[in-house]
């Protein structure tokens, strides 16, 4: 009788322990659940779209036309030799950044409905956004290395591990960014138009389009200021990394100063820099989502 | 472990009315220092325990806190004060196919649905074919969903969540959805989730549905627990509450102190009694009670009830209104314009002693005001225009 008693405690601990597990399931960050809502995004993206995918390659290169032709004699004497390379070892990875921010700056407030009328962890919202152009950053990498195997075969040396801590700083900060800037927007609608003019001026604060050798060489002393910029280390320790020569020969047999440094250490030391304020980003931006998705349903 | 699925301790929500309400950051610092803000408690100290397996409906007048408590159990919305637990699963119908994509097609939404909602693919898939019967949506449920009629959205919605297998059930006057056939099935979907034990709070407007369904019901009103108890009881107290009852005195505690003796609708502009009316005319309404000389202070309430005895709208008198002590009393409600409701109209009235809850008196006068629109095609409920407009181009 005893053991029958305990037997069927037993059984109702178990069954109350497989509740609170499902609760949880409701309420944690399920990698699965982030999956489904970027493979959504992407579906409707892309949906009735016949050129679909390639439609994410048409800016990039849009980018590179224009600038080609505007930096092709009249702006910059003589130009950054193999342009097209620099410009696209800076761009991809500003674009990832960009777009996840945006994105994800209007994630909770465009899920109005679902936000008010289901509980699930709202935090896949912004986070969806961030993998939505994860996917587009992955692919347009992937169609600029296959590029670049006729092209600038000098990208795949030893520098090109750099990319692995310069990425890994780009998720960081972008994560940290998006959640920032996803719940403030919520109480505040300013945020999503402030971030788009931001986002333009920090644009031509990072040395995307132009080489950041000029940069250093004008600022000199204050170059530190300008490599305070958490996208400036990560656009600059892409382009070491896949655009590789740090002073490649011009046209003129000249050599052209384009990178800020040859070496390792600069990028090493900035990336750490970087990386330190991305996590505290993170730590602010977990803390303010958290705070503030309280109100999330009543705020939409 | 305490066997209680669903607590909530003290649970108050309150919601800050803005008359204008700061959006951006410009208009927040204008509106900082002005008070145009104002608290509203849609819940105060609200105390439940539902057990296991238990199934409780909640119901009350509208605006009641109903649905918010609903979405404060949900984890939707943060309590102000207070706390709540609830264990397991957790499934709320409170809107259905609220997330669902118009782009995707059903099967893609279902299980983007399923998975917000908690489902792994894995049970997704094992439950996929039983969805999809359930919602009766086999040849469709590869067309776009923006395809679909508003009865194939809320079919699908109602059988992705009943699907998720929820301990916890919490239903917002969703089952009344679809054609008659597919409330039943909701229905007796709801039977089954009794039957294994799970627990179930539903909001509903159909009191006979409480009767019928629920082990216990609460009855909320201004975002109080009125009553928590047998359900044949809630539904007494709530329509002796609302003077909806059909033999309004039944189970009152007034003793005859106080009753009331006639209501008139009068036109104060011309003084008579009158029943034709026209939206936004003026328009009083006289009630006479009569008290004996240790009648207590009271308060009235009236209802103005549609067809049904649906409840249109609900005047509450100022605390006291009516004097203690014996005389007869003439409590006159004036509705500068009457709203934009037409029909035949008519009148519960219930007197309820001054700073308490019971029920002195009730009655109801029937088809006291008929009101007209500018509608020229007879009655209808409220004012509305049509149009044509030009044809789309679909494919």
């Amino acid at each position: 009788m005893v053991t029958l008693l305990a037997d069927g405690e037993r059984g109702e601990a178990r069954m109350a322990s497989a509740a609170d597990a499902r609760a949880l399931a409701q309420t944690r960050v399920r990698w699965e659940l982030l999956a489904n809502l970027v493979r959504k995004d992407l579906k409707v993206k892309y949906k009735n779209s016949a050129l679909g995918f390639a439609w994410s390659l048409a800016n990039p290169l849009l980018y590179l036309a224009v600038f080609s032709i505007v930096f092709s004699g009249f702006l910059l004497r003589g130009g950054v030799p193999r342009f097209a390379v620099y410009l696209m070892s800076g761009l991809l990875v500003w674009n990832f950044f960009a777009t996840a921010t945006m994105g994800a700056t209007g994630a909770v407030t465009g899920s109005a409905n679902l936000v008010k009328k289901v509980r699930f962890p709202r935090i896949v919202l912004p986070l969806a956004s961030v993998g939505f152009a994860g996917v587009h950053f992955v692919l347009q990498l992937g169609v600029l290395f296959v590029v670049l195997v006729p092209l600038h075969r000098t990208a795949f040396g030893a520098q090109l591990w750099l990319a692995v801590p310069a990425l890994a700083v780009a998720v960081a900060f972008t994560v940290g960014m998006s959640l920032l800037a996803s719940s403030l927007n919520v109480r505040f609608r300013d945020v999503e138009h402030l971030l788009e003019v931001a986002l333009l001026a920090w644009f031509w604060l990072t040395p995307i389009v132009y080489p950041v050798a000029l940069v250093k060489e004008r600022l000199g002393e204050l170059f530190w200021l300008y490599m305070a910029n958490p996208m400036a280390t990560v656009v600059v320790a892409m382009q070491r990394a896949i655009y590789a020569d740090a002073a490649p020969i011009g046209k003129d047999g000249v050599a052209v100063p384009v990178l800020a440094d040859g070496g390792y250490a600069f990028y090493l030391r900035w990336l750490g820099i970087t990386g330190l304020v991305s996590l505290g980003l993170i730590a602010i931006g977990l803390f303010t989502f958290r705070r503030l998705e309280a109100d999330f349903a009543e705020e939409l | 472990m305490g066997g209680e699925a669903i607590t909530a301790r003290g649970v108050g929500k309150r919601f800050q009315l803005h008359h204008k309400r700061a959006t951006s950051l410009k208009e927040r610092l204008l509106l900082a220092r002005s008070s145009s803000s104002e608290d509203f408690w849609a819940l105060r100290d609200v105390d439940l325990a539902v057990g296991q397996a238990e199934t409780v409906g909640l119901i009350g007048p509208n605006g009641s806190g109903k649905s918010t408590l609903l979405k404060v159990l949900a984890g939707i919305l943060a309590p102000t004060k207070g706390e709540v637990e609830v264990r397991g699963r957790i499934a709320s119908l409170l809107e259905l196919g609220a997330g669902f994509s118009g782009e995707l097609t059903g099967r893609e939404n279902v299980y983007l649905n399923a998975s917000i909602l908690g489902l792994t693919r894995r049970e997704i898939d094992r439950q996929f074919d039983s969805i999809v019967d359930f919602a009766e949506l086999e040849p469709f449920i590869d067309n776009q969903v923006k395809h679909y009629s508003s009865g194939m959205y809320v079919r699908l919605g109602f059988a992705v969540a009943a699907h998720v297998d929820p301990d916890v059930l919490l239903v917002d006057e969703v089952l009344a959805v679809g054609d008659e056939a597919f409330a039943a099935k909701c229905l007796a979907k709801v039977a089954e989730f009794q039957a294994q034990g799970r627990t179930i709070l539903f909001v509903t407007h159909g009191l006979d549905q409480v009767s019928q369904v629920c082990d216990r019901a609460v009855v909320l009103n201004q975002g109080r627990v009125l009553f928590d108890g047998e359900p044949a009881e809630a539904v007494s107290k709530l329509r002796a509450f609302l003077g909806t009852s059909e033999d309004p005195a039944a189970g009152l505690g007034g003793d005859g102190l106080l009753e009331i003796v006639d209501a008139h609708v009068i036109d104060p502009a011309a003084g008579g009694e009158q029943l034709d009316f026209h939206v936004g005319d003026k328009l009083a309404i006289d009630v006479i009670v009569k008290g004996r000389a240790e009648a207590p202070a009271a308060d009235l309430r009236l209802v103005v009830t549609g067809p049904a005895d649906y409840p249109m709208f609900l005047m509450e008198s100022p605390p006291g209104v009516v004097p203690a002590g014996g005389a007869v009393h003439t409590v006159r409600f004036l509705l500068p314009a009457f709203p934009s409701l037409q029909g035949l109209f008519s009148l519960s009235v219930a007197l309820i002693r001054s700073g308490g809850k019971d029920v002195l008196d009730a009655r109801r006068f029937g088809e006291r005001i008929r009101v007209y629109g500018p509608a020229t095609h007879g009655f209808q409920l409220v004012d509305f225009e049509t149009e044509l407009l030009p044809p789309e181009d679909r494919p």
